[in-house]
């Protein structure tokens, strides 16, 4: 893998615009591997549109990414995916009558000849699972529609990390989850960054990210407000840091918060 | 929205448990809405008792057996390719007349160009083809509801079929190739292999299915359950066998009939064939996977477009052989070919069978299981009352049942879907 005192993904000085309205203006952000970067921020502060940018859903204006120390372009979700880069959006994109494995495997199935490698693409699954120490699911060939909330988030993270990816980005995967089962997703979460792999939380639940982040990036109004570690900040701070884009010493300072040059 | 924090740690090697396991596995699945075919096999052998009570002597006769395939056949061919646009969540009304333009192009090919039946066949598949082909075009890159694109086509088929009849009314068909498929019988024997090459055939594939799973260390099917899934196939063809090769003509007659119809072997291809295609192969996955959810399919990288225009054209080229058996049964086309009910007795064919109005559930056996329903429904009323608005009233009623059995089973899959 990269080296670990190098980031995994580094964005310089960001731009996009929808029409008249700029939504992003020069964010840095940076991603390293093995830890869980939490992207907070109100609605309407960016967040989509800056992970949808590096999905290679649509291209920034301006600006650079930088990935595992390289320059590149990401024009499309395909590249994206190429590059190792997998998001799980909120709605999941499970297919309710298919089970578990075929989820896992929708438009990558492997193949034998002709005919689908049902028992490589089982195996595959199983261990993805195992290495995730995935235990809650009774049987890999039940369908989707089974499955609980927490059960189908599990699927989908899984998905994400069956391809060798190394960078991981969730966004909201609580916001539909009762107790029980947000412990069991988040500790997934944690458990990807231990494995190795640079993991972007997108949360709105200060529990959330007190409980797994390590990095906590705040967007506001369109403009890093603060990337910071956890420890350096109390949740309190975060809250300001979200409604004000700033608190204290830390954030943007009052001109550059009223829109001077950055 | 259960809490599933009760969830029980499952070892992943090992068979699934025997008999009983898989009995009680099967009855949780259909109480989850997971029903399938059940609904059809009762229904089939609720019918058959009931007409079997009433009409023992005529319907139980060994002639009827052999006639009920004969009226079955080009309707389960027809519900085969309506799987494919009901598992996209869509749906073919022109299916009925593209059989019958199919047909009439094929008895033009035959009678009035002179071709050989070979490639007077593929002529009419073409057409087929050709029609799926506009169809799907129209719903998946236009983005026209199938169910206007195919009412329109239901119209405009049917005065294609007139203008390519012609005046004439009805051309005969006097090929002996395509007339033995549905008026012809397999020798003895070779009903007989034919049992046994199917019952070798499926035991040996379920087997070696088996084997690969145990040997890569999944959870496989127990011996008994394989077992008793075989032996049961077995009883059921083998007896069918062996009323189809007992003598069907009086005892009076000249000339024997006996031997299983040779359109029965025409099914069987076709639903080995396609069972492979949807259950096998990534394009048959992927035809799942954009019934269930779209969306996902396409950002799973699914081309959906090209997806839903190679259904359409599996559901007509396949009308183009409901179209064939309907010429070769009926020895002519007409202007009346596929039209009447069957279009709608496909449909209800495909759905009394277990394939979803909704998308994303159903298997090609469906088309077969509920197309005999349809049959024996067609054959035995008709001995009870003579009054065809009865018929009618029963027909339909049937096919409402069945839509409302989809309906439930769905909300079904809904609310147990924690």
């Amino acid at each position: 893998m990269t080296d670990p005192s190098q980031p995994l993904l580094s964005l310089r000085g960001i731009n996009k615009s929808f029409g008249p309205v700029h939504v992003l203006r020069d964010v840095d952000l940076d991603v390293r591997a093995g830890r869980v970067t939490a992207l907070v921020g109100d609605n309407g502060a960016g967040k989509s549109t800056l992970i949808k940018g590096v999905a290679g859903i649509y291209p920034f204006e301006s600006g650079q990414i930088i990935y595992e120390g390289k320059p590149v372009s990401i024009s499309g979700p395909k590249q994206a995916n190429d590059l190792g880069i997998e998001v799980v959006y909120q709605d999941l994109a499970l297919c309710d009558n298919l089970d578990v494995v075929h989820n896992m495997f929708l438009g990558r199935e492997i193949k034998s000849g002709v005919t689908l490698d049902e028992t490589s693409m089982e195996k595959r699954a199983a261990e993805t699972l195992a290495g995730l120490s995935v235990r809650t699911l009774k049987s890999l060939r039940q369908q989707v529609s089974s499955l609980s909330g927490g059960q189908r988030q599990t699927v989908a993270i899984a998905r994400a990390v069956l391809w060798n990816s190394n960078l991981v980005i969730l966004d909201e995967p609580t916001a539909a989850l009762g107790v029980a089962q947000t412990e069991q997703v988040l500790n997934l979460v944690r458990r990807l960054a231990d494995n190795g792999l640079g993991v972007v939380l997108i949360s709105h639940n200060m529990n959330d990210v007190q409980a797994v982040a390590d990095d906590i990036a705040c967007l506001y109004l369109g403009r890093m407000a603060a990337q910071v570690e956890k420890s350096t900040v109390s949740s309190q701070q975060v809250v300001e840091l979200i409604t004000t884009g700033r608190s204290g010493d830390i954030g943007l300072q009052p001109e550059t918060a009223m829109g001077g040059a950055a | 929205m259960t809490a599933q924090i009760t969830d029980v740690d499952v070892p992943a090697a090992g068979d699934t448990g025997g008999l009983g396991q898989a009995a009680r596995d099967y009855w949780a699945r259909v109480r989850g809405g997971d029903i399938g075919s059940l609904p059809a096999v009762l229904g089939l052998i609720a019918l058959i008792v009931l007409f079997g009570v009433l009409e023992g002597s005529t319907f139980l006769s060994i002639f009827n057996f052999a006639n009920l395939i004969n009226q079955s056949a080009a309707i389960i061919v027809l519900a085969m390719g309506l799987v494919f646009v009901l598992l996209l969540g869509e749906i073919d009304l022109s299916a009925g007349f593209a059989a019958g333009t199919c047909a009439a192009v094929l008895a033009v090919a035959l009678d009035s160009w002179g071709l050989v039946w070979p490639l007077a066949l593929v002529a009419a598949l073409l057409t087929g083809a050709a029609i799926g082909l506009v169809i799907g075009s129209l719903v998946a890159r236009l983005g026209i509801p199938s169910f206007v694109v195919t009412l329109a086509m239901f119209l405009a088929l049917q005065g294609a079929m007139l203008l390519i009849i012609g005046e004439g009314g009805t051309i005969p068909i006097r090929s002996e190739a395509i007339l033995v498929v549905m008026n012809g019988n397999m020798p003895v024997m070779g009903g007989w292999l034919l049992a046994i090459i199917v019952i070798a055939g499926f035991a040996l594939s379920t087997l070696a299915s088996i084997r690969r799973r145990r040997t890569a260390g999944l959870p496989a099917e127990a011996m008994s359950v394989w077992g008793a899934k075989v032996g049961g196939l077995a009883v059921l063809i083998l007896v069918a066998t062996y009323l189809l090769n007992q003598e069907r003509q009086l005892p009076t007659a000249k000339v024997t009939i006996q031997g299983v119809p040779w359109v029965v072997v025409v099914i069987l291809v076709l639903l080995v064939g396609l069972t492979f295609l949807l259950q096998r192969t990534a394009f048959g996955r992927h035809v799942y996977a954009v019934g269930g959810n779209r969306e996902a399919a396409r950002r799973a990288g699914i081309n959906v477009k090209r997806l839903m225009i190679t259904c359409f054209v599996f559901c007509s080229t396949l009308a183009a052989i409901a179209g064939v058996l309907l010429a070769s049964r009926d020895n002519s086309v007409s202007p009346t070919t596929g039209g009447a009910q069957t279009l709608l007795f496909a449909v209800g064919a495909a759905v009394i069978g277990g394939t979803s109005l909704f998308g994303g559930r159903g298997k090609i056996r469906d088309a077969v299981i509920g197309g005999l329903v349809i049959a024996v429904i067609a054959n035995g009323l008709p001995l009870i009352t003579q009054q065809s608005g009865i018929q009618f009233v029963v027909t339909g009623l049937v096919l409402l049942v069945a839509a409302s059995v989809d309906a439930i089973s769905r909300r079904r899959v809904a609310s147990t879907g924690r």
